[in-house]
């Protein structure tokens, strides 16, 4: 078998007549045109990656100049223009953990409906086209949808309350399509075999079909709650405020977050030299927030697949 | 004991489709507010003067809003954008998926998912500080923030997005495809150039859209990095302002309920109309693609 596979791999080698390709082109000027193109691809793949990890060690090595423990835990003092970030991590943390209560229960309860029990009808795929649709609002659209409704219309002000559930109708999609994959990777012979033993619809999902679904279930959850972290548009005018003197005491209080006050030290305020490298300092969190939250919904994924048996 | 059990899966399937309508219910009603804020600004101007006009001048004591220049500002940095991002995009994805070595591939799929993940903030401090003054030395310019400087930075941006959608189209190709053009003879470049770009070229026009429509929606990096003058300038080196970062700087300045909150709204019921009808090409190219290579397997 091996040598066959050989013969068939030489063959290539050879010139072939055929309508795809040109009669009197050597063999020699198409391996070259091919080991040219090849570079050519690797080039553009090691551009963009020069481009990315510009933008990772730029804002790493400016970054850590301000890094240090002090930063992380401390106030920030003198109207922003010193001090630590800590009133923007804790910010950033209330509104993500906001957003995935709400989002979670109804992302992963709509992921159960659309895989298990809806069928191919107009309504469900109403359904689907809506959350497909949901997932390309443009996110500053979400933050005006938040302040019209929750800090107007329902007068919870700018708040941390206005900003988790504007976040989580912007992450809902993300659990949602992640549910949904996850639920369709579990083999229908699970379901079989629990019908099988005499298992209503119900008590199989609850009992089989959702414990295997997990792992793919959580990482879409770290992936939003990702995402939800480092949203900037939707808690512009919901939940974000620069300056607080104290820490949110209640959901009703306005919060700093990480992304707005790298904003805010960019285009607010009045000592821009001292401002900066307090944003350099806040970016680096963030991305270590985030860029850590999207590893640990990798290496899930990646254990998952080694320890899965079907 | 059975009649329970009945109830019981009645009522889960019912309270289950009920929660499942919520994101329908979301859509809905950012539609509605769209529609209830945005639209009572066609009493101040026409719909002609409000789409084509060329002067944004919403808190004058005669306010006008004309949002063109905001159109222009979008359009071209998104423009901008896509052909920096497509190109690269299409090639790193062709490498990835064509050329690449097995242990590579593993690698890099994951890097890509975790630089697509990184908040567009970051990418407009990033702009702002490292690209802007590059462009305003390079050209010798009065300032960096340009829409030059605003393409980059949202070329990069979109930049894994199209690769990894890309990615999966060319994935996406049964294998036959390959083997039929290598067994007639073809070199694996002309079987990549002229058997599976073609046939993956749906899909592909899928990711390049994708990639336009969170172009176009894109807040934090443009209003960090594209300057924010409202004229139509015709030169990339010059500031712009798109309807997005409009909207996010001046909204916390407006009145509820004045003319130039409802402008605003207005402006996001441009930008909603934009990204849904992008989203909806694309959702209707890529299902045809996947019918398609489905059917034949």
């Amino acid at each position: 078998m091996e040598n066959q596979a050989c013969e068939i791999t030489n063959i290539m080698n050879y010139p072939v007549d055929s309508p795809s390709v040109k009669k009197g082109v050597s063999k020699e000027k198409r391996r070259r045109i091919q080991n040219i193109g090849i570079i050519v691809l690797f080039l553009s793949l090691l551009i963009s990656a020069v481009f990315l990890f510009i933008i990772v060690i730029f804002i790493s090595i400016q970054g850590a100049r301000i890094l240090n423990w002090e930063f992380l835990t401390s106030m920030p003092r003198r109207s922003m223009t010193a001090g630590g970030i800590l009133p923007a991590i804790l910010g950033t943390f209330y509104l993500a953990l906001g957003a995935i209560l709400f989002a979670l229960p109804l992302g992963v309860l709509s992921g159960i409906y659309l895989n298990e029990y809806a069928r191919d009808n107009f309504i469900v795929r109403i359904l689907k086209t809506g959350i497909n649709n949901l997932a390309g609002v443009p996110s500053i659209v979400f933050g005006l949808f938040g302040l019209a409704v929750f800090v107007k219309f329902f007068g919870f002000g700018v708040s941390i309350l206005s900003g988790s559930l504007t976040l989580g109708i912007m992450i809902l999609p993300v659990i949602i399509s992640t549910t949904v994959e996850a639920l369709r990777s579990v083999p229908d012979s699970f379901r079989e075999a629990a019908y099988g033993v005499g298992a209503t619809k119900w008590q199989t999902i609850r009992g089989i079909v959702l414990p295997a679904a997990l792992p793919g279930i959580l990482t879409g959850v770290v992936l939003a709650i990702g995402r939800a972290a480092g949203e900037t548009a939707p808690i512009l005018f919901t939940a974000a405020t620069f300056f607080s003197k104290k820490l949110p005491s209640s959901i009703m209080s306005p919060v700093q977050a990480l992304p707005y006050h790298i904003y805010a030290l960019m285009t607010e305020g009045t000592y821009p030299e001292k401002q900066v490298p307090i944003a350099y300092g806040s970016a680096l969190v963030l991305l270590m927030l985030v860029l850590g939250m999207n590893l640990i919904a990798i290496i899930i994924r990646i254990r998952q697949r080694k320890k899965r048996q079907w | 004991m059975k009649f329970n059990r009945r109830i019981i899966e009645t009522s889960v399937k019912i309270v289950l489709f009920i929660i499942a309508l919520s994101a329908l219910v979301f859509l809905a009603g950012i539609v509605l507010v769209l529609i209830t804020q945005g639209t009572p600004i066609l009493k101040y101007v026409s719909l002609k003067d409000f789409l084509f006009g060329m002067k944004w001048y919403p808190t004058h004591e005669e306010p006008e809003f004309g949002i063109l220049p905001m159109i222009y500002g979008s359009v071209l940095v998104t423009l901008g954008a896509l052909i920096f991002a497509t190109p690269l995009g299409i090639m790193c994805a062709l490498y990835i998926a064509e050329v690449a070595p097995m242990w590579l591939k593993e690698t890099l799929k994951p890097i890509i998912e975790l630089l697509a993940g990184i908040p567009s903030v970051i990418y407009g401090l990033f702009g702002a500080l490292f690209i802007a003054p590059l462009i305003q030395n390079l050209f010798n310019l009065p300032t960096g923030f340009t829409a030059l400087s605003a393409a980059i930075v949202l070329g990069i941006m979109i930049l894994p997005t199209i690769t990894s959608i890309v990615e999966d189209a060319l994935t996406a190709i049964p294998k036959e495809y390959s083997e039929a053009a290598l067994a007639l003879g073809a070199t694996k470049w002309e079987t990549m150039t002229k058997i599976i770009l073609p046939a993956a070229s749906s899909g592909i026009t899928t990711g390049i859209i994708l990639g336009l429509g969170r172009a176009i929606g894109e807040t934090m990096a443009v209003l960090m990095v594209a300057g924010g003058s409202a004229n139509i300038a015709f030169s990339l080196l010059k500031p712009v302002r798109t309807m997005t970062a409009t909207i996010a700087a001046e909204m916390a300045e407006t009145v509820m309920g004045s003319e130039h909150y409802h402008a605003l709204f207005g402006i996001a019921i441009v930008l909603f109309v934009l990204t849904m009808i992008f989203n909806i090409i694309a959702q209707h190219i890529s299902q045809r693609f996947h019918k398609r290579f489905t059917a034949e397997k």
